[in-house]
């Protein structure tokens, strides 16, 4: 631990030297994430995409961007002028925050606490505070409305999230995301991707969910309630909302590929050739690349279904996803018991 | 389909697993998205755009002020004023066409005895001000001199079907 004030100040310059190597790529990849959203889906309808500004039209995020601060900030009339403004910060700073404990590679992380997972839990779900306030500081029925859709939304798929990660932390026997990796070694069938499948897909849809996406996004539901929570927000308080949301899927990506597909390992280790090779060592570029790939699939599924009923999203929560998870993570302790599944073989 | 089949069918989302290869494959499609100012989807000779009167050869205008264009007109575009010439002939002193009641019909063009007032290929054009919308006759003569060989040439194509 550092002593002197002088220790101190340099550990504090340090500290928010890595915090900042974090953040900044992190909103970086934010709009760039934008861009790839917009390319993605042109590409799943038979367009472009976005090609004017720049080569490829890959300064597009920075006009949107410009754009959006340039613009007025608008206050409705008769809004909580404090919680407001708050609730754009609140939505995002979790969505930030939650990235501390993330491990990057087997040394690049942090805050290497072993209480991780429930870390990242109490994050994910600070972030719906956000979208309550910012519906009911707005003073609009519309804002209002989504606002309580999300809400009810995201505390009901929370539980299915929160059973999936249990059966997680069953097999791995740890709630330290580092050593959850650690316990996927030995390839891409050791990953508890494969012993908790049914958990694997239904985190990614709880993610979906959690993040308000397609086909899950009633809360902002344009064809009926405009843009929900974020209707009256304008300019720069927008782009805050916009720039959490994107954070949150990220986030979510990241997750999946830390807890379900052995975050930074290899999936060649542990094959004879190519294993033995550098593509069979555990590095960054496979963590990123396997976020990258969930990030797809959220712009992938929103691309290919339409929205679900309110009634629907409900009962797939309570009726289906739940009782699926409580008996997994019955099977998970199973397997776990009986050693099917070898830890960090 | 018997319940138990359907029930596990949506259990292992077998139907939207179907939904995104529909979309994967349409991923990797060839894109329909023409890139506009640089490319442009072809004309026909027929195309109606900003009008234009034309001349003879010799220089002399076509219109003979006979107002068969004015009278056909759908949307009454079209404001035409005449008197005789010195050397006798009847001409337009004012031939205004209005182009925010226009809709580009192509009867001024159908009617017109002396293939004068004609519609071009030219679709790319735009007003800055609301009174830059009356093509007046100066204007009209000017658009025919200097697209005159893309309009003979289009007239010439279609010719047979006339």
């Amino acid at each position: 631990m550092p002593e002197t004030w002088l220790d101190q100040m340099i550990f504090m310059i340090i500290l928010i030297g890595k915090i900042l190597l974090i953040v900044v790529p992190l909103i970086l990849a934010v709009a760039y994430y934008t861009y790839f959203e917009r390319k993605v889906i042109g590409y799943m309808q038979i367009r472009r995409g976005p090609n004017r500004i720049g080569p490829l039209g890959l300064a597009q995020p920075f006009a949107d961007v410009f754009k959006l601060l340039l613009k007025e900030i608008i206050l409705p009339e008769n809004a909580n002028k404090f919680l407001f403004l708050l609730a754009p910060v609140l939505s995002l700073a979790p969505a930030f925050a939650a990235w501390a404990v993330v491990p990057f590679d087997d040394w690049a992380v942090l805050a290497n606490i072993d209480a991780g997972l429930i870390y990242i839990l109490a994050m994910s779900s600070l972030g719906v505070y956000g979208l309550i306030i910012a519906g009911w500081a707005s003073n609009s029925k519309y804002a209002f409305l989504g606002a309580l859709r999300s809400t009810a939304q995201m505390v009901s798929y929370e539980i299915a999230m929160g059973f999936a990660l249990i059966g997680v932390l069953i097999l791995a026997g740890t709630l330290n995301l580092s050593e959850i990796v650690m316990a996927q070694q030995g390839g891409i069938f050791d990953w508890f991707w494969l012993p908790l499948l049914p958990l694997f897909v239904i985190y990614i849809i709880s993610g979906l969910a959690e993040t308000n996406r397609a086909p899950f996004d009633v809360a902002e539901g344009e064809s009926e309630i405009v843009a929900g929570f974020h209707v009256e927000y304008a300019g720069s308080g927008f782009a805050v909302f916009f720039l959490a949301e994107y954070a949150n899927m990220i986030l979510i990506s990241a997750l999946t590929a830390l807890l379900f597909t052995g975050g930074w390992l290899s999936p060649f280790e542990g094959i004879p050739v190519i294993g033995d090779t550098i593509l069979g060592e555990g590095s960054i570029f496979w963590f990123l690349g396997k976020t990258v790939i969930f990030m797809f699939v959220f712009l992938w599924v929103r691309a290919t279904f339409p929205r679900y009923r309110y009634d629907q999203i409900m009962r797939l929560g309570w009726k289906v996803f739940i009782p699926i998870t409580i008996f997994w993570v019955m099977v998970a302790a199973v397997i776990s018991v009986f050693g099917l599944v070898v830890r960090g073989s | 389909m018997s319940p138990i089949t359907r029930y596990f069918k949506s259990l292992l989302l077998i139907e939207l697993g179907q939904g995104l290869m529909v979309t994967l494959r349409y991923f990797f499609r060839p894109k329909f998205t023409i890139n506009y100012p640089e490319e442009k989807t072809p004309k026909s000779n027929r195309f109606r755009g900003l009008h234009a009167l034309r001349r003879y050869p010799n220089g002399e205008e076509r219109c003979i002020a006979c107002k068969l264009c004015e009278a056909v007109c759908p949307a009454l575009a079209i404001t035409i004023d005449s008197t005789q010439r010195d050397d006798g002939t009847r001409r337009t002193t004012r031939y205004d066409i209005d182009l925010f009641k226009c809709i580009y019909c192509g009867f001024c063009e159908e009617s017109c005895p002396v293939d004068s007032i004609v519609e071009t290929d030219i679709l790319e054009y735009h007003f800055e001000e609301r009174s830059e919308s009356i093509m007046t006759k100066d204007k009209l003569l000017a658009i025919g001199d200097r697209f005159e060989e893309s309009i003979a040439e289009n007239r010439r194509q279609d010719a047979a079907y006339r």
